[in-house]
């Protein structure tokens, strides 16, 4: 696998919701390499306060080597790489870790929850770009309101997916929680895809189970380094601690430990 | 010294384009560095895990992860968090044990032209010195670094860096286990860090290497609960720079051994900071993880001061920290 340490100059900024970013920044060396579910560690200041890296998925890839990273202002990091402004360089490490594996067979299933939908658009643009028929696969997305679904859930749907949405404040779709729409779905899938908050997939994973479905998640952890040195980004695995810069971000969840019941 | 140094250390002089460069070699006992820049332990893995980031054969020394007799899953997470200018780690010493570490991870490091120190750690003496006779005469091993600093094991690991008479039991056992030259790494939560260092001077140490982590705590005060799941865990970056400073200077003056700094590391200006103040080598640790290019640039600017300041070799400006008027 390569990485790199690349500085990138940001040349897109879109305010998506009040606390939401999509930035795009040239990185032709990352672009070059990424796969759908891989990260990229952001420095966000060159001073010492943020001090580590942040940990941004890879939320979309362009053919002239731009990558975006969408986000939502958490803390200080965040918040200072919302104010980076056209031009600005911005020190990327990536990509890193290891990326969805993409299916043999149809049709599958994308939940996205929160700043989990970052990921998936890339991952939704690959597996297109394999000119299957995604005609029969769905795009489930999960926000607190409308305005953090969109444009997002317009992009899924310009590809072809079906999409279903659910918001907290029933703003659009269904008012309540993703893993209430898969009942109906998740008979017809061969394999899930699932990036969100962890509470959110834990029921998407059990549901899978039940089913029967094939499940692929993407976790979050704390990291400080995002290559395999630290050593700081365990979590409960199967057969021990695993890391999820290195041996993730993505398992398949059948190799993780989950507090189902 | 036999087992360790590679040949191809010879025709490098720390100048490979320009021979007119200033000469950043240095010695730790018998062990000859092309620059005094060495990856902390803990914080470069089996030094692997950054090839594709860092020029390997332009360090001046790597120490790889600390290594113990058996395998050691480390601690539950959470493991690390951010602190202002600094982290917490607890890491618990997570390692794959010496054998798999001497058939696993030294073949690919013997093969750089860079020295290879291993830090060992142990739960008693015997550990100890078990690791490091496993370790002398394995080829690619340059030098052995005795962690008896680790704030993150409950067992024995306190007391080996606290109290002097242990830290000289350890040092002495590895010392008579192992040919390797034998840095002894201090703990930075004791009292007084000379007695320490003089306790492994007397022992048979060849270097010391200051500070490791300061054992520190962050809490999260809408849970009301400490953000490590070890509660506490070790503190490093550029927030515990000053202190670290402030040892390898008490300890440099005391006794007649090497010091290597370390602690917040990031620039040149930093390692100078260290080398005025009588450390010979440092150690760069928690920059490699934001950034992976410190290293190389702090050999840069190593260079970049001397040629400034007219001098002509890093060595002469060891200690020459001016104190007072004149
Ligand atoms: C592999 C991976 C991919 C991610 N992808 C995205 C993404 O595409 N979009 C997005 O909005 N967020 C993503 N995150 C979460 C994102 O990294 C955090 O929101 C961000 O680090 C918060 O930083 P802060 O300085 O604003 O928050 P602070 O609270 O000030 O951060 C303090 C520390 O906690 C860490 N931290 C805080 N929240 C998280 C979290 N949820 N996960 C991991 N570390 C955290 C920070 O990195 C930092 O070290 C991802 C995390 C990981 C591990
Ligand atoms: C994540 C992490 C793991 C570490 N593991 C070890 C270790 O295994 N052995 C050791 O002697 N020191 C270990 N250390 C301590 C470092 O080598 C170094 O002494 C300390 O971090 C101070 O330097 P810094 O401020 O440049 O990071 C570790 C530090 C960190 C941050
Ligand atoms: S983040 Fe450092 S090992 Fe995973």
């Amino acid at each position: 696998m390569s990485e790199f340490q690349q500085k990138c100059s940001l040349v897109g900024r879109d305010r998506l919701a009040d606390d939401v970013y999509r930035l795009t920044l040239q990185a032709p060396r990352i672009a070059a390499h990424a796969q759908p579910g891989q990260f990229v560690m952001v420095r966000v200041s060159d001073g010492l306060d943020p001090l580590l890296r942040r940990p941004f998925s890879i939320h979309r890839v362009f053919a002239n080597g731009d990558i975006s990273l969408l986000f939502k202002i958490i803390g200080k990091g965040t918040e200072m790489l919302a104010h980076c402004c056209l031009g600005d360089e911005l020190d990327l490490v990536g990509p890193l870790g290891n990326g969805f594996v993409l299916p043999d067979e149809g049709p599958v299933c994308l939940i996205g929850g929160g700043m989990g939908i970052a990921p998936l658009l890339f991952l939704a643009e690959q597996l297109h770009m394999t000119g299957r028929e995604t005609g029969n696969d769905y795009v489930l997305l999960g926000a607190r309101t409308q305005d953090e679904l969109t444009p997002l859930d317009e992009e899924f749907a310009a590809l072809g997916y079906t999409v279903q949405r659910a918001t907290d404040d029933g703003s659009i779709g269904h008012k309540g929680f993703i893993p209430d729409l898969l009942d109906f779905i998740l008979p017809e899938m061969t394999q899930v895809y699932t990036c969100g908050p962890h509470l959110m997939m834990e029921n998407v994973v059990r549901q899978c189970r039940q089913a029967e479905v094939k499940c692929q998640v993407s976790l979050e952890t704390h990291m400080a380094c995002g290559i395999g040195a630290c050593l700081g980004c365990t979590v409960n695995g199967k057969r021990g601690l695993v890391h999820v810069c290195k041996q993730g971000p993505v398992f398949k969840a059948e190799n993780l430990e989950w507090s189902l019941e | 010294m036999e087992s360790g140094m590679r040949e191809s250390y010879g025709e490098d002089t720390g100048c490979p384009e320009n021979c007119n460069a200033p000469d950043l070699r240095v010695q730790i006992g018998s062990l000859a560095l092309r620059n005094p820049v060495m990856t902390a332990s803990g914080t470069f893995g089996y030094a692997r895990e950054f090839e594709n980031l860092v020029d390997l054969d332009q360090l001046g020394g790597i120490i790889v992860k600390g290594i113990s007799l058996q395998p050691k899953p480390g601690n539950p997470p959470p493991r690390i968090v951010e602190t202002s200018c600094g982290m917490l780690n607890a890491i618990g010493l997570e390692n794959v044990g010496v054998d798999r570490f001497i058939s696993g991870k030294m073949p690919y490091l013997r093969k750089l032209s860079t020295p290879v120190v291993v830090n060992i750690l142990g739960d008693s003496v015997e550990e100890y010195s078990e690791i490091a006779r496993k370790l002398d005469g394995v080829e690619g091993v340059a030098a052995l670094e005795v962690n008896i600093s680790c704030p993150n094991v409950k067992k024995g690991g306190v007391a080996f860096g606290t109290v002097p008479e242990m830290a000289a039991r350890v040092t002495e056992a590895v010392r008579q286990a192992s040919q390797l030259p034998l840095i002894v790494k201090l703990s930075p939560n004791v009292t007084d860090i000379v007695l320490m260092a003089k306790a492994v001077e007397g022992a048979g140490a060849d270097a010391v290497s200051l500070i490791n982590t300061l054992i520190g705590m962050a809490i999260d005060p809408v849970s009301r609960r400490p953000k490590l799941a070890n509660v506490i865990g070790g503190l490093s970056g550029p927030a515990i720079k000053p202190v670290a400073l402030r040892m390898v200077w008490q300890v440099a003056q005391a006794i007649s051994l090497p010091v290597i700094g370390i602690g917040g590391i990031t620039t040149a200006n930093d390692a100078l900071e260290f080398f005025l103040a009588g450390a010979t080598a440092v150690q760069v640790g928690t920059a490699n993880f934001y950034d992976p290019s410190s290293t190389g640039n702090i050999v840069q600017g190593l260079k970049g001061y001397l040629q400034e300041q007219g001098e002509d070799r890093l060595v002469d400006i060891i200690g020459t920290l001016k104190i007072g008027t004149d």
